[in-house]
């Protein structure tokens, strides 16, 4: 028995022969290239998710449209007849129907990423991988849904009599940045649903206060008078990444200033915070 | 502590330090389960009943070297599986560390796969999921099939599965890395005798790739047969570490 290993506490012995903790947390700048390792797995893992998603329905994946169809028909019924918000604007259907498949796709994302670790715990305990993996892919689900909400998007501005023109092309930037800030929120959500169960109950309604918050349903210029207010709630990442898709394809609706500023700010700041705070959790995501 | 004494000259590839594990485990649900009893629990600051905690692994300590294969027997829910779980650091310690040589692989009945999708889908998703190229993916797609054996069932959804089948499936796809530390979780007791003779070969190829192999069986004819050494784990704690005949006879010994 040799000497140094005798007196060796087991932590020495194992750094000794160069042996190391089974669970531990990968340094930041590894962890980000494993990720980009496993690329084609959130892409697979997401795809597959979608083809899965609407198995159980007779009417599969047509679902996928009528989702967002029936979505917009419920708010045009409500608000724009029953309230009848349209008076006060040009075309009312073209704004509302943005803003609610826009918002949708952030309130979704939230919404499965809060699920996106503590409904895989079998998928974490068995393989090893990543654990960002997974809200990245439920964000892309989204995404593709997004997407498919984006063409009949078109064909119902269209409907309403707005021309085809080039501003069109700007909402790929704009969905594009919208998807970045929506994977960082969903990110830190994970980690929040993976240790509170509970914020699944609570996110309903914190996602129902920030819809009624973003101007969806109304116009927050001709609504809110008080101009600090109204800053803020301009601001709002939602309201942001809402008024730059309208302003793509409504012909008289202009953006907000600085919009663009504020769609980068709020898509780097909530990526980057959102992908560390859930990095830095990376070892405990198994437990439960 | 560990076993620092059997270190003389042996090179170690798997160091467990004072492990404890805790499973908190919600919706248990024990007592009234309505809303006045939980707001009751939150005005007298109690912890939700709901909220169990599972002490499912109690301060283990051992250490494995090159070479060694070794087997843990014990009864239904004395930690084994949650102890391989610990290994191949896919359940966090609550206390305690493990130290491992390179990343150990679990084989596991319980690798969980989608049983939405159909077993093809799946095949690509456990070899993507694992770290293969979606190139290194298709070329061993083949194998995985073969070795399964599965047939014509490859392209319906998992869920049409029988248990034994969705066995056959998730350990194909597991045994087509090789491994430096490999941990087997009862992947021998599932198939009829036909596959449970080719997956006790592939172990044995697979072990004599890997640095060391665990294995955790109720079989034990199998311990004997493949392990060097044996771990008895009762109550989340070792009952007994040692030459694998020995233990398993004072194992058998003791449940009779």
């Amino acid at each position: 028995m040799s000497t140094t290993t005798s007196t060796a506490s087991p932590a020495e012995l194992a750094a000794h022969h160069g042996l190391a903790p089974s669970s531990a947390r990968p340094a930041f700048l590894t962890y980000v290239s494993q990720l980009w390792q496993r690329r084609h797995f959130i892409a697979s893992f997401a795809t597959s998710r979608t083809a899965t998603q609407y198995s159980g329905a007779r009417l599969g994946q047509l679902w996928q449209l009528l989702t967002p169809l029936m979505n917009a028909g419920v708010y045009y019924l409500i608000f724009g007849i029953l309230f009848n918000s349209a008076g006060r604007m040009d075309n009312f259907i073209a704004f509302l129907v943005t803003g609610v498949f826009i918002f949708t796709f952030t309130q979704r994302s939230v919404t499965s990423g809060a699920r996106a670790i503590s409904g895989n715990l079998s998928l974490i305990r068995a393989l090893h991988f990543p654990r960002a993996a997974l809200p990245f892919s439920s964000t892309i689900v989204e995404l593709q849904q997004m997407l498919v909400s984006l063409a009949v998007l078109c064909v119902i501005v269209l409907l309403t009599g707005e021309p085809i023109t080039w501003a069109w092309l700007t909402i790929i930037p704009a969905i594009a940045l919208q998807t970045i800030f929506n994977t960082g929120l969903s990110l830190a959500i994970a980690r929040v649903g993976s240790r509170i169960p509970d914020i699944s109950q609570l996110l309903p309604f914190l996602t129902r206060t920030w819809l009624y918050l973003s101007g969806v349903f109304f116009s927050i210029p001709q609504r809110v008078h008080n101009s600090t207010l109204q800053d803020l709630m301009m601001a709002n990442p939602a309201t942001v990444y809402i008024e730059l898709v309208r302003d793509a394809f409504i012909n008289r609706h202009d953006a907000p200033n600085h919009a663009w500023i504020l769609a980068i700010s709020w898509a780097v700041v909530a990526f980057c915070i959102g992908f560390w705070y859930f990095w830095a959790a990376e070892e405990k995501y198994g437990r439960g | 502590m560990a076993d620092i004494q059997h270190t003389n000259g042996q090179v170690p590839t798997v160091i467990v330090d004072d492990l404890h594990i805790v499973y908190r485990v919600y919706g248990a649900t024990v007592g009234k389960g309505n809303a006045p009893a939980a707001f009751k629990r939150i005005l007298k600051r109690q912890k939700s009943p709901a909220l169990r905690e599972v002490h499912a692994v109690r301060g283990v300590s051992f250490t494995s070297h090159r070479g060694e294969s070794i087997g843990l027997i014990g009864r239904n829910g004395s930690g084994k599986s949650t102890l391989l779980r610990a290994i191949a650091g896919l359940l966090p310690p609550t206390r305690g560390a493990v130290f491992t040589d390179g990343q150990p692989t679990l084989l596991g009945v319980n690798a969980a796969l989608m049983s939405d999708l159909t077993g093809e889908r799946n095949i690509i998703l456990g070899c993507l999921a694992m770290g293969l190229t979606p190139a290194q993916a298709k070329e061993r797609y083949d194998d995985i099939v073969e070795f399964s054996g599965l047939g014509e069932f490859i392209d319906l959804p998992m869920r049409t599965y029988s248990s034994g089948m969705q066995q056959r499936l998730r350990f194909a796809i597991a045994a087509v890395k090789s491994h430096d530390v490999l941990l087997i979780d009862e992947a021998l007791a599932t198939g009829d005798a036909d596959f449970r003779k080719r997956s006790e070969e592939r172990i044995r190829e697979l072990r004599d790739e890997a640095g060391t192999v665990f294995l955790v069986s109720h079989s034990l004819d199998v311990v004997t047969k493949t392990c060097t050494r044996a771990i008895w784990l009762d109550q989340g704690s070792i009952k007994m570490d040692g030459d694998a005949e020995t233990v398993v006879n004072a194992y058998s010994s003791a449940t009779r």
